[in-house]
């Protein structure tokens, strides 16, 4: 922005399809989306401006750390109830989800779900944040967030053999990845083809990586 | 100069007439809002297919909040058990046992209760209640249970405010009857002025529960948000206030709209119960 003095970005939060509707409504120029564009929103162009992989996290206390992309399946739809199914004490399962909208679990539905549906007695949590906080103090939860967010506090699942971290998503290895993209509705204007330029060159894409996400070119 | 004053003084009536029925404005321009964009899915899927629906899946087109309905419910009578006998006991201790100076204390403490935000009480349970209720009880902490306790506390400015108006407003003639027949003071408080208080008591407990059902942001971090009907108090859950603010932010077309029809539900359900506490608070002052 000290670059660009008379460039104007709001910040608006309330998630993918908020961003989608927006641009569809030519209420902004650019939106920004976290899932795929579903097949009624395919007349806006997309440009993937970076990854993120989502990751299976466990608290920290909990010895299991791998798991199949089918047990995760299993858990989520409610086929699996308890940890003794899955090798470790007679103790139910705390899955947490994300709610209805949100991009992260619309991601989470058509890369892991695969059609399943997510049980209705699972917990729902509204943000990235409050999942992790939720596995973070349950020693009996596991949930799913942005790569990005993973820390110390959880612990990334090891999935059908492979670890989630930004090398294994690169080499193709680990599977459940989304794109973040930028939404246009129409032909942009100046402005607008120079910020997404900006976002598509080395310095755009060296601040998404800082982040913890994986470039687009990459 | 007479005449002036006079003018002067109708003026300021009529100004304070206008602000004192912009709230009316207010209240009916929320009506009509709610209603105008609730109603139109009710009219689209069904009064029953959303009310008596189990599925609450908006955008696949189930809308179906009858568990949410129940939970709510739940959650309003988890916490009438936690905060009633609770409050009551301290409002009759108030009323009738307590020094003026403790009183003086007293009242305070609870109106600064009153004024705590939900978000805190919610911070609270999610650090202290929810892992107790892991540790001790079982399931995720998340839970009836948790929710109950956090509301039942949550409930408590009400339930004994009111409950203490209607104690003091039971007349002084009826405690000395009493004593004068030999009665002694729990006899008093038990067979007399409880009984005398009634009506009141039991609109605190309506009010309480108006409380309860509209509480949201405490019941979003300690309930689980599940959407299913618990089927033991440490099952998680998901009342109507919840699920209006969960999914609100991502919430476009019929998912949107079906958020507010959660709110017409809402509204009927709450004007229902302070009907219901205006009717027995208006007996009392007939009586």
């Amino acid at each position: 922005m000290i670059d660009h003095p008379d460039f104007v970005i709001d910040v608006q939060g309330g998630g993918s399809t908020a961003g989608i509707q927006a641009c569809l409504n030519n209420t902004v120029h650019i939106g920004m989306s976290s899932r795929q564009l579903k097949d009624e929103e395919k007349r806006l162009n997309q440009i993937i401006i970076c990854y993120d992989g989502i990751s299976l996290v466990l608290n920290p206390r909990n010895p299991i750390s791998t798991l199949s992309l089918k047990d995760v399946r299993n858990i989520f739809s409610g086929k699996i109830k308890n940890w003794k199914e899955l090798g470790w004490i007679d103790r139910r399962i705390d899955a947490v989800t994300r709610e209805e909208g949100s991009g992260t679990r619309g991601s989470f539905e058509e890369l892991v779900m695969k059609g399943d549906e997510i049980d209705d007695g699972i917990m729902v949590q509204d943000s990235n944040g409050s999942v992790k906080e939720v596995v973070a103090t349950d020693p009996y939860a596991i949930g799913y967030i942005s790569l990005g967010l993973v820390d110390e506090k959880v612990k990334a699942v090891v999935i059908d053999g492979i670890a989630p971290s930004i090398d294994a998503i690169k080499l193709g290895q680990y599977k459940i990845v989304r794109p973040f993209l930028y939404v246009t509705h129409g032909e942009l204007d100046d402005s607008g083809k120079e910020f997404i330029n900006f976002v598509l060159s080395e310095v755009g894409q060296n601040v998404l990586k800082k982040e913890g996400l994986i470039g687009a070119y990459d | 100069m007479i005449k002036k004053a006079f003018t002067k003084e109708h003026f300021v009536k009529y100004v304070l007439i206008a602000f004192a029925l912009s709230s009316l404005l207010f209240l009916f321009l929320i009506f009509i809002f709610i209603l105008a964009e609730g109603l139109p899915l009710f009219q689209k899927v069904g009064l029953k297919n959303i009310i008596f629906g189990f599925k609450w899946a908006p955008t696949k087109g189930s809308f179906g909040i009858f568990p949410m309905v129940v939970s709510s419910f739940l959650v309003t009578f988890g916490a009438l058990i936690i905060g009633a006998p609770l409050g009551l006991s301290c409002a009759i201790y108030l009323s009738e046992y307590s020094g003026k100076r403790l009183k003086l204390f007293l009242k305070p403490a609870l109106e600064l209760l009153a004024g705590i935000p939900s978000v805190v009480y919610g911070f609270l349970g999610v650090i202290y209640i929810v892992p107790l209720v892991r540790n001790y009880f079982g399931g995720a902490g998340f839970s009836l249970l948790a929710t109950s306790v956090i509301l039942g506390v949550m409930i408590l400015p009400t339930v004994i405010s009111i409950s203490f108006d209607s104690l003091m407003s039971v007349p002084k003639t009826y405690r000395e009857g009493s004593f004068a027949m030999g009665a002694t003071k729990w006899q008093t408080i038990y067979k007399v002025i409880i009984p005398s208080a009634r009506s009141g008591i039991l609109a605190s407990f309506i009010l309480g529960m108006g409380r309860a059902i509209g509480e949201t942001m405490a019941v979003i971090m300690v309930a689980g948000n599940a959407l299913r009907i618990p089927t033991s108090i440490l099952d998680p859950l998901r009342t109507l206030t919840s699920n209006i603010a969960l999914e609100l932010a991502y919430a476009t077309g019929d998912h949107r709209l079906s958020l507010f029809s959660t709110g017409v539900v809402l509204l009927v359900i709450i004007m229902t119960l302070n009907y219901i506490a205006n009717f027995a608070i208006k007996r009392r002052v007939l009586k």
